[in-house]
């Protein structure tokens, strides 16, 4: 049973109260063997990126090695002074997230449009 | 990979008979395959009337209890197994997981995001901690060279918080 791929595809969307934001949209499987995929792209993404979003909606599985990546980006984001929103988490995905102090470095949103809005 | 199940029926309540039973699966020790253990107990789970916040709990402890004996026990050697026995009963479902290694290196602590912000603690390391934390027994059990075992032990009587 091989692990699905991971896939993430960036967009840029305009936002109301200032400059565009970049979300990354991820589907498939965050794993141990994500780590070119996510932190690949997020390498990728232009360093006038300012206001990133992370998009969980088409996740299908999500382990503690995933969970580490996603820390690793905000590490990240946090040297270059990105500011980071997350959304599209299941219920019991944003509970791990706050048991492992995720929710310190990132909110969690119900969905896109309020999580554009946390922008300040 | 295999899977074997055993049902019996082994004692008598109050209430009249309470029906035990095994299923067991053994697994390669390749990540991805921890997947096929994780819905096994989940369908088991659901079977048994848990929640679908207590599966969902059992789903990623099962998960990460299959994915250390992968990497940190059997080292990811694909020739090596990793067994996982689901055991039920009118209240509990347990499941054991073992391999071929000397027991847990890591910690079920909680880890700390901030030290993990910055660089001071592996990014990784979680695992042992959400197993802790989302089922109601866990247990590591070091008995080389026979191998190891982790057992978490979720009950239908005891909604986890």
């Amino acid at each position: 049973m091989p692990e699905l791929v991971t896939r993430v595809t960036v967009e840029e969307v305009p936002c109301a109260t200032g400059d565009p934001i970049t979300v990354l949209r991820f589907s498939g499987d965050i794993t141990s063997a994500s780590q070119p995929a996510v932190m690949g792209t997020y390498e990728g993404l232009p360093e006038t990126a300012r206001r990133i979003l992370l998009d969980f909606s088409k996740v299908e599985y999500l382990n503690s090695s995933g969970i580490a990546l996603v820390i690793q980006m905000m590490i990240a984001a946090s040297k270059k002074g990105q500011k980071i929103h997350s959304f599209g988490l299941s219920p019991h995905f944003k509970k791990v997230f706050t048991m492992v102090g995720i929710t310190k470095y990132t909110t969690l949103h119900e969905d896109e449009a309020s999580a554009c809005a946390a922008f300040d | 990979m295999s899977i074997k199940a055993t049902g019996f029926s082994d004692k008598t309540a109050g209430s009249g008979r309470v029906s035990s039973s095994s299923i067991e699966l053994r697994l390669p020790s390749r990540l991805g395959y921890e997947k096929v253990a994780m819905n096994t107990a989940a369908s088991v789970a659901r079977l048994m009337g848990f929640s679908e916040e207590r599966v969902d709990d059992l789903k990623t402890a099962v998960a990460e209890a299959c994915i250390n004996a992968m990497e940190h026990g059997n080292k990811l050697d694909e020739s090596l197994i990793v067994g996982v026995v689901l055991s039920m009963d009118a209240n509990s479902l347990e499941v054991k997981v073992t391999d071929n290694g000397d027991g847990p290196q890591s910690k079920t602590d909680a880890p700390n995001i901030d030290k993990k912000m910055h660089g001071e603690e592996d990014a990784r390391g979680m695992g042992m901690f959400l197993i802790q934390a989302l089922v109601d027994e866990a247990e590591w059990v070091s008995s080389p060279p026979a191998g190891s075992y982790a057992r978490m032990v979720i009950h239908l009587s005891n909604p986890h918080v």
